[in-house]
C-alpha cells in the first residue's frame, strides 16, 4: 500500500497568487453595479412598466422630471414635481425648461426632450398640468420613462 | 560607467500586467454609460395661440376616442371596456380602415392615402379588403386621430397602459409595412442609413396621431 504515498512531499499550500485579482474583480463588480446618481431623488419612484419602449439616442438632450409622493412624509401626501435637486411648482416649469435649454447649444435647443419619471400612484391631473406647461415652454418632445415589462403577468 | 549589476535579470516584470489590463478594462466599463433612457415618447402639439383658437372640424369617424374616468374605467368609442389589451387590435383596424381614401397629399412627405394603400404589402391589403373599409371608421391613415381623454383623477398607471397599447398598434402597422415584427421595428437604429430608410418608409403617410385631450375637471 505504500505505493500510493509517493507524492506526500508536495506543497500543501493553496496558491494565493491570484487572490489580488479576485479581490479586484469583486471590487470592480461592485463599482460597476453601483449606480452613481447626480441628483438625490426625493419622491417615490415606482414606475409602471411598459412594452413598446423606444430608446433615446442623444442623452445630452434629455432632462428629467420626477413626479411622485414625497418620501419625506412631513411634506404631505400630494405628488410633487422634482427637477434637478429641488421641488418646483407647476408655475416654475417654464422657467426650469428655459434654464435647461440654456445649457444646450443654440441649434439643439428645440430638440430638448423631457423625460418624466412618474410614480404609478400619481393621478393624471398633475401630469396633464405639467404637459400644458411644457407646451407653453415649447419643449414638445416628452417621454414617459418606463422599464421593460417582464413577461410574468 | 560601472556595469556591476549586469548580471541581474533583464526582463520586464510582467506579473502585474494583468492588473493593469483589468484596470483599463474596468475603467472603460465604468465610464461607458448604460442606456436607461427608455420610455414611451410623445410629441406634444404646438403652443396654443390665444387669439387664434384652432377650429378644425374633424369628422367624428376619424377620431378614435378613449376616455378614462376617475375610477380607471375605460370608455372606448362610447362603449365601456374592461380589458385594455383590446385597444391594440381596435386601433390597428381603425388606422388601416381606408374607408374613403383621398387623393389629397398631406403631411411633410406629401403622400396621399391612396398612395399609402398602394405601398402596403399584399397581406395587409388582403386583410383590409376582407375585414375593413367600412364607412363608419376612419377615411384613411392620414386622417385618423386617436384621442385619449383621461380624467384628472385617473391613475398614471392606466394611462401608461393605454399609451403602450396605442404604440403597440402603430408599431405593428409600421413593422408589418416593411416586413418586420413590431419589436424589430422598434429596434431600428436611426443612425444607420439603411435602418433609417426602412423607418421612413414605414412611417410615410401614416402619422402617429395620438392626442392627449385636456381632461375634464369633474369626473364621475
Amino acid at each position: 500500500m505504500s505505493k500510493f504515498k509517493k507524492k506526500s512531499e508536495s506543497s500543501q499550500d493553496i496558491p494565493t497568487a491570484a487572490l489580488p485579482d479576485i479581490i479586484f474583480m469583486l471590487l470592480f463588480f461592485f463599482m460597476v453595479t453601483t449606480v452613481l446618481r447626480e441628483t438625490e431623488i426625493k419622491v417615490e419612484q415606482k414606475i409602471p412598466r411598459a412594452e413598446q419602449l423606444v430608446k433615446l439616442e442623444k442623452k445630452k438632450l434629455v432632462t428629467y422630471l420626477y413626479i411622485g409622493k414625497p418620501k419625506d412624509s412631513s411634506l404631505g401626501d400630494e405628488p410633487l414635481i422634482q427637477a434637478n435637486d429641488a421641488f418646483i411648482g407647476i408655475d416654475g416649469i417654464v422657467q426650469w425648461v428655459n434654464q435647461e435649454k440654456d445649457k444646450l447649444s443654440e441649434v439643439e435647443r428645440d430638440q430638448i426632450t423631457v423625460s418624466m419619471k412618474v410614480d404609478q400612484e400619481t393621478k393624471m391631473g398633475i401630469i396633464v398640468d405639467v404637459q400644458t406647461e411644457l407646451r407653453e415652454a415649447n419643449a414638445r418632445k416628452i417621454m414617459y420613462a418606463a422599464p421593460t415589462k417582464t413577461s410574468d403577468n | 560607467m560601472a556595469r556591476s549589476k549586469g548580471r541581474g535579470s533583464q526582463e520586464v516584470n510582467a506579473g502585474s500586467m494583468a492588473d493593469i489590463a483589468f484596470l483599463l478594462l474596468i475603467f472603460f466599463l465604468v465610464t461607458t454609460q448604460i442606456a436607461t433612457n427608455k420610455g414611451l415618447t410623445l410629441l406634444l402639439p404646438p403652443k396654443q395661440e390665444d387669439d387664434k383658437p384652432i377650429e378644425i372640424k374633424q369628422q367624428q369617424r376619424n377620431i378614435f376616442k378613449i376616455q378614462v374616468n376617475s375610477a380607471d374605467r375605460l370608455l372606448v368609442e362610447e362603449e365601456p371596456m374592461d380589458d385594455v389589451s383590446q385597444i391594440r387590435g381596435m386601433v390597428y383596424d381603425f388606422v388601416l380602415n381606408f374607408g374613403a381614401p383621398s387623393d389629397v397629399k398631406r403631411g411633410a412627405a406629401k403622400v396621399s392615402d391612396k398612395e399609402t394603400y398602394n405601398s402596403l404589402p399584399a397581406s395587409m391589403k388582403a386583410y383590409i379588403n376582407r375585414n375593413l373599409g367600412t364607412k363608419e371608421s376612419s377615411d384613411g391613415p392620414s386622417e385618423a386621430i386617436v384621442s385619449v381623454k383621461a380624467d384628472r383623477g385617473s391613475s398614471y398607471e392606466i394611462f401608461i397602459q393605454i399609451l403602450d397599447e396605442l404604440n403597440a398598434a402603430y408599431n405593428r402597422i409600421y413593422g408589418e409595412r416593411v416586413g418586420l415584427t413590431d419589436e424589430e421595428y422598434r429596434k431600428l437604429n436611426k443612425n444607420d442609413p439603411r435602418d433609417k430608410a426602412l423607418y421612413d418608409k414605414a412611417r410615410s403617410g401614416i402619422p402617429k396621431a395620438i392626442s392627449i385631450a385636456e381632461p375634464t375637471k369633474v369626473g364621475g
